[in-house]
């Protein structure tokens, strides 16, 4: 989960980070009294998930609460990379010396974390690792040791800075660092870091992403979350892992790499029937029970661009036979508000019963296709009439 | 041979008692796993009747070995108390841990995997969030299941359980020697690289099949490998070609960042390096089907 950049802010107050002020506003109106509130010059910026907000307009300068207001009306109509602004930040405005970049993360390809820093901040950090690299310091950082004071120097020194200055910025890094690791973070970047006129180490802007498989051990106070996609808000209800995606054929499968495998098929299959593509990810995961078949056949066909359905299931833990119980189970409870066709495709543990189960039940939505490749090609097909 | 798993392992099962665990430990006695005990200090001394088989409770890993001799330890432990789970079977020093829970914390991993390296890596670890290693006719540990393929030539290494249960099935009539999942996790313990190696050196594994998918760098480094350190025939699947950036696809890993981890360039990283590509599982499993034919 990405938080808003007004969500950082206030999780490195929390922290003891060095911030300015922030106010959040819905309309002009609370612009204007957190402008008032803060007082003095402030910046109105856009709360949305991307970059590039001030050069699509998503970040003002305002010198009065009125021109506050002004400013949050205008980007309160903005759209930023598909993102509609609902909520700005009032900050209040710095007296900018210098600009600098620090982040940690989660480092993958080496299984540990990664602080990256550079004395050249401000610039979006794929551009200053694309025209500098030199100037962008990669220091890894050992996830039991993680960063003290002697590491921080380490880190800053390294990304360039005096060690007068390296001197005033750990403190902050190893407070990022507390960040990260108390708020299970897989990155908290501040860019730009600032050194201000009057000689003091600021977070100006901040992105955090936290890693959802963490969230059963915190506490968070209830939060501005992503608006979710109605249908993929249902699935959640229902706990299914469901991405929607834009096309036509509507999937279910069980185990993340055999559906993400089931999208690519369909895709293939669809360059052969009018491009009709995936309609979305579903891992009912390995139980395929009747109850979680309906729960995600009844998402499925709430997507009114699906015109057709691909079940894949390999019957592993669960056998085949279970599984096509599952299928008419879920179709006997959905009864009439199942209406679209559905090809099944069922291998591995019990296959020839399940597949005598799903013709005896003999439902006239359902086509069952022996092979992967067929089924797909038979639901793509059923897709573009 | 086989890798990492024979007919000599001596398996406990950490979380044995929980729903899942004892639901597994079941299915691995069942498919004649060699299950030596649990463990659990709650209930550390009982015995557990499963399925007929008198199983013992240790209160520690290290209990459970000097009592059995066992070398392999399967973790079913909820993902909360996941990260003790594995640091206790670092501790103890056991030779194989095999990390079946789905949803550790990528932080934990992180400690658990740097805890690993500050001892020397004594344990293999192989996941989280993975279906474990099976090396049929000889023994299973893991959830995947027993009966889908027997023994043979092929060596499978593969990010995701059910696509490693397909190529199984898809491959049982020549058979399998290991098959290999090591998990869907951002951080996981053993990679494509050390079971390609494995592999490489095992006499019975004639060729291998590997399976990625979207997410991390895994597949590039293999790709880079195989290049310079294999010389058996490998053939290789990715899935996630139609994942949109930036949208987690089941599996915590599975997940194109920017323009990185996707399965377009990892494809390419095998076809440099000469590694044959399915197009679809089926499609992998009739390029490995002649690849064995030619041998």
């Amino acid at each position: 989960m990405d938080l808003f950049e007004y969500q950082a802010r206030d999780l490195f107050e929390s922290y003891g980070v060095p911030v300015l002020q922030g106010l959040i506003a819905d309309t002009p109106e609370e612009a204007a009294q957190a402008a008032a509130k803060i007082g003095g010059t402030v910046v109105v910026k856009a709360q949305v998930k991307a970059g590039g907000r001030g050069k699509a307009g998503g970040v003002k300068l305002a010198h009065t609460p009125e021109e506050a207001a002004t400013a949050a009306e205008a980007i309160l109509k903005l759209t930023i990379k598909g993102l509609p602004v609902n909520r700005v930040m009032i900050a209040q405005g710095a007296a900018i010396d210098k600009e600098y970049y620090f982040s940690v993360l989660l480092d993958r390809s080496n299984r540990t974390f990664l602080s990256l820093c550079s004395v050249e901040g401000g610039m979006e950090i794929e551009q200053l690792a694309e025209e500098r690299p030199d100037a962008l310091a990669k220091v890894p950082v050992d996830a039991i040791k993680g960063i003290d004071l002697t590491k921080a120097t380490e880190i800053a020194l390294a990304g360039g800075f005096d060690a007068e200055t390296a001197a005033k910025v750990a403190p902050v890094f190893v407070k990022l660092y507390e960040v990260f690791v108390k708020e299970d973070a897989t990155l908290v970047e501040v860019n730009p870091l600032i050194l201000s006129k009057s000689g003091e180490i600021i977070a100006l802007d901040g992105k955090v992403s936290l890693d959802d498989n963490a969230e059963f051990r915190h506490e968070r106070a209830e939060m501005e979350r992503d608006v979710l996609d109605p249908l993929e808000a249902k699935a959640k209800e229902s706990d299914l892992n469901y991405v929607k995606l834009d096309g036509e054929v509507g999937i279910i499968g069980n185990g993340a790499g055999l559906v993400m495998s089931t999208l690519d098929v369909v895709a293939y299959a669809g360059e052969r029937h009018g491009g009709v593509k995936p309609a979305n990810f579903l891992d009912i995961g390995g139980g395929a029970s009747a109850e979680v078949m309906a729960a995600g056949l009844d998402v499925i066909l709430g997507d009114p661009q699906v015109k057709s359905v691909f079940v894949n299931v390999f019957g592993g833990i669960t056998a085949c036979d279970a599984v096509a119980n599952g299928i008419v189970g879920a179709l006997a409870k959905l009864g009439s508000s199942a209406t679209k066709p559905l090809v099944v495709r069922l291998d591995g543990n019990n296959v020839a019963e399940g597949r005598k189960i799903l013709a005896d039940a003999n439902h006239p939505l359902v086509t069952v296709v022996d092979t992967m490749d067929e089924a797909a090609d038979k639901a793509a097909e059923l897709a573009n009439k | 041979m086989s890798i990492f798993l024979d007919k000599n392992s001596k398996i406990i099962v950490q979380g044995m008692t929980g729903s899942e665990g004892m639901k597994h430990t079941k299915r691995m006695l069942a498919g004649g796993s060699n299950i030596v005990g649990g463990v659990n200090p709650r209930k550390a001394g009982e015995s557990v009747d499963v399925d007929g088989t008198m199983l013992p409770v240790f209160g520690t890993v290290a209990e459970a070995m000097s009592a059995t001799g066992a070398n392999v330890s399967v973790i079913f432990v909820p993902p909360a108390f996941a990260k003790s789970a594995v640091m206790e079977a670092i501790d103890a020093e056991i030779g194989l841990a095999v990390v079946i829970t789905e949803g550790i914390p990528v932080h934990d991993s992180a400690s658990f995997w740097a805890y690993s390296n500050s001892k020397g890596n004594k344990t293999r670890i192989i996941g989280p969030n993975c279906p474990g290693i099976i090396s049929p006719g000889k023994s299973n540990a893991g959830i995947t299941p027993w009966n889908i393929s027997g023994a043979g030539p092929i060596g499978l290494v593969s990010k995701s359980g059910t696509l490693t249960y397909q190529m199984m099935f898809e491959l049982r009539e020549i058979g399998i020697s290991t098959a290999i999942g090591i998990g869907g996790d951002p951080i996981i313990g053993t990679t494509h690289i050390d079971a390609l190696a494995a592999f490489e050196a095992d006499p019975e594994t004639k060729a291998i099949v590997l399976i990625g998918e979207i997410g991390g760098d895994s597949e590039e480094k293999a790709a880079a490998y195989i290049k310079d350190h294999v010389t058996k025939p490998v053939v290789a699947y990715v899935a996630g070609f139609t994942a949109p950036e930036g949208k987690t696809m089941g599996h915590a890993g599975a997940i194109v960042s920017g323009s990185a981890g996707t399965a377009q360039a990892k494809k390419e990283a095998f076809e440099a390096v000469g590694v044959k590509v399915g197009k679809t599982p089926s499609e992998t499993a009739a390029l490995m089907r002649g690849v064995i034919a030619s041998l």
